[in-house]
């Protein structure tokens, strides 16, 4: 009877804290901010903190063990002279850019094939993801093997089928080694690409194409009248994403070559690791990986810049 | 029951079993936290040798010291990330094991071992200097030697006899003649130049020495680049083109195993991780006549070069680390693990790739067991450490980690470099490390 009874005072009250919660969810703003907050906060976390920390570490004699002081902008100016370190800037350049070329011209061949009809299509089109699906470390160490300098099936085929006489040298000659390490990425990511430009193309009115055909264009005018102009936003989202991925990547680099033949394959990240992480230097190896940032930035910020120019034509 | 009754006959019982301390003190009681060691080492490349710390020493250390060992091992390429992060994070393994000289890098997150290196080095003839070396700042034993794997040249001895080389070559000149022969009849010497922690530095290093060039003199200061190291670069730009396996430049310490094995390669500096695989492989390693193919394999230093042969050795080292709530329990399993019969029980199964730390394990009845392993059972009395004539410090092993030494022969090896840019480059690297 009791509990009764104070359930049954409790209940007025009740209705008014859901009353005044409903209210306060009515407005958008306090509705908005609620949505929002746990991105944020794990933005702060996740983003934000370890963003901030590298700042700081960056800017410090901080090894392992040791908290270091305040040194200003010494590990970035060590950094500047440092030719490792100009060596895989030029080396993270050159990756990011052949990669994104390749990813972008075969991504976009391979979403255009799959726009078509044929027999088998969906199970295609799910099997074309699996590269991106497979974890880097593994696909990166089946690439080491398939490249290995000693037992490569690769050199071993093209060995027995007569078309070479000395063993292929992909990872042991610096040039090829880096070529290795864009057609790996270009593997990888190139199912991201066309997967994004299938469904923007899939956006696309076939009308359009009917009335540009009657008018007698043919595939490439049809393609690069109708299909590309349309396709632009979404080819630059993508190329922003790739951009990013493709220029801070690490896995890739450290399971295939380690950086190596004598650091022509070290990328930022991958030399940032091995000052930082594996000799201790965290200050130095932050502000390694810091050069990474007004690269990364200034291509998001033209990109986006050219969006919103499009988007306002 | 009533409730205040119940409550307090259960605030008797706490009190009794100590729990109210304990839940005071938002601690777990000290004997039950020392009950626990988390050890972190590599796989070893005698496979056998983690079977004795998982399936003796694991149920054998819990038995006498109530010990519960966590055995976890890892690639030895990832362990220097593990270990920063363990001491950045404040909590990770309670031992870490440590090749070189990492121990100097992660010294200000170590537990003294001093009193363990003291006893154990006393019962046993005695540690040997380049693993003393490695553990030891400003007098303070830092990590505790657990092995070294002494790096010898495998050869095999038939196709040495083939071309008229009945002994093995005991200067790179002659080294680099027989290595000609042999690669022109497609069996080139095999040797990593790649970015990788084991063959590659200890081949480096020694060929450094060996023309007398070194990375510093005895006060720090950077000579590198000397007449005498571009010698050694300009002998081994035209050594690797010819006689060795040029794919070389991409190994790690694994590839020149599987390369000697699968014959493609007539010789390689490594531990005896190649003949051990091949003596418990025999049915499977055989050469091209079917015999069991480590009858085929004999040991030799690295050949001297105009100022003598100064062999590197890697040392294995176990690290307590400051952050651990275990260090006492794991200083305590160290102890037991260095004594004498539980020491023998990994190091056997070893057969000599790897060997102790201390010198009256010379003495052990192992060494009459197999003359093929002989080398190994004096390799730790010699050999420099990285760092030469200067100190093997954190600046030592960070020249290390960048692969310093070991790209500026393979820049001129792979003719990316000529041999004089190649060591100005290496002693600039140097100096940027060494200001």
């Amino acid at each position: 009877m009791g509990a009764g009874g104070a359930a049954g005072a409790a209940l007025p009250g009740e209705r008014v804290r859901i009353s005044r919660l409903t209210r306060m969810l009515e407005s958008q703003k306090v509705l908005a901010a609620a949505l929002l907050a746990p991105g944020v906060v794990i933005l702060l976390l996740f983003i934000a903190y370890p963003f901030v920390m590298a700042l700081w570490f960056s800017l410090t004699s901080i090894r392992v063990g040791d908290p270091g002081e305040f040194i200003g902008l010494a590990n970035f100016a060590k950094a500047w002279n440092d030719t490792i370190f100009q060596t895989a800037f030029k080396n993270t350049v050159f990756y990011t850019f052949w990669a994104t070329i390749f990813k972008l011209a075969l991504g976009m061949w391979l979403a255009l094939l799959l726009n078509r009809h044929f027999r088998f299509k969906r199970l295609i089109r799910a099997s074309m993801l699996l590269p991106f699906i497979i974890p880097t470390v593994l696909s990166a160490f089946a690439w080491r093997w398939m490249f290995d300098p000693t037992f490569s099936v690769i050199n071993w085929l093209l060995y027995h089928s007569g078309v070479i006489t000395d063993r292929l040298p992909f990872l042991s000659d610096g040039d090829w080694a880096m070529w290795c390490a864009v057609l790996v990425n270009t593997w990888r990511g190139m199912p991201f690409f066309a997967i994004t430009l299938l469904a923007g193309l899939q956006t696309i009115s076939p009308d359009l194409h009917e009335a540009a055909a009657l008018d007698g264009a043919n595939a490439w005018h049809r393609f690069w009248h109708v299909t590309w102009p349309l396709l632009i936003p979404v080819t630059l989202v993508v190329v922003v994403f790739s951009v990013i991925q493709t220029f801070s990547d690490f896995q890739l680099i450290y399971v295939l070559t380690g950086g190596g033949p004598a650091n022509s394959t070290h990328l930022i990240a991958t030399y940032a690791y091995q000052v930082g992480v594996a000799s201790g230097l965290l200050g130095e190896g932050a502000a390694l990986s810091l050069f990474m940032f007004p690269v990364l930035f200034a291509v998001v910020w033209v990109q986006l810049r050219f969006m919103k120019r499009m988007e306002g034509a | 029951m009533k409730r205040r009754k119940f409550l307090k006959s259960v605030g008797a019982g706490v009190a009794a079993t100590g729990l109210g301390g304990i839940l005071a003190a938002h601690r777990a009681p000290v004997f039950a936290q020392a009950s626990t060691v988390h050890i972190l080492r590599w796989n070893d490349f005698v496979p056998a040798a983690d079977k004795v710390l998982r399936e003796v020493y694991v149920p054998e250390v819990q038995k006498a010291l109530g010990i519960k060992l966590n055995v976890e091992t890892v690639n030895a390429n990832d362990i220097p990330a593990r270990a920063t992060a363990g001491i950045q994070s404040g909590s990770g393994p309670d031992i870490i094991m440590l090749l070189n000289n990492y121990p100097q890098l992660y010294a200000a997150g170590a537990v003294d071992v001093s009193d363990v290196a003291g006893e154990v080095g006393k019962a046993q003839g005695g540690i040997y200097n380049l693993p003393k070396s490695m553990c030891t700042v400003g007098g303070k034993w830092v990590a505790m030697p657990w092995a070294t794997v002494p790096a010898l040249l495998a050869y095999r001895k038939s196709w040495f006899d083939e071309i008229g080389v009945k002994e093995f070559p005991k200067t790179w000149a002659q080294y680099h003649a027989a290595g000609k022969k042999l690669k022109a009849a497609k069996r080139p010497i095999g040797q990593t130049l790649g970015h990788t922690f084991g063959d590659a530095p200890t081949f480096a290093y020694p060929l450094l020495w060996s023309y007398g060039g070194q990375e510093v003199d005895a006060k720090g200061k950077v000579v590198l680049d000397s007449k005498a190291t571009v010698e050694s670069v300009r002998f081994m730009t035209e050594f690797w083109k010819d006689a060795h396996d040029e794919g070389g430049l991409a190994w790690d310490d694994s590839n020149n195993n599987r390369s000697f094995l699968s014959g493609d390669i007539c010789a390689s500096l490594n531990g005896a991780s190649i003949y051990v695989a091949a003596l418990n492989g025999a049915d499977k390693f055989k050469t091209e006549k079917g015999a069991p193919l480590h009858t085929d394999i004999l040991h030799a230093p690295l050949p001297a070069g105009p100022k003598g042969e100064y062999p590197y050795h890697t040392a294995f080292t176990h690290m307590v680390m400051k952050y651990s709530k275990n260090a006492k329990a794991a200083k305590e399993f160290l102890r037991w693990a260095h004594t004498k019969a539980n020491y023998e029980k990994w190091v056997v199964v070893q057969k000599g790739f790897a060997v102790a730390p201390t010198r009256d394990w010379e003495k052990h009845p192992m060494w009459d067991k197999d003359p093929v392993m002989l080398p190994f059972k004096t390799a730790s009395r010699r050999g420099r450490h990285m760092g030469f004539a200067g100190a093997p410090d954190k600046k030592a092993a960070e020249a290390w980690n960048k692969y310093i030494i070991v790209d500026m022969y393979a820049q001129a090896a792979s003719g990316k470099m000529k041999p004089e840019e190649s060591v100005k480059w290496a002693a600039g690297e140097l100096r940027k490390i060494y200001t």
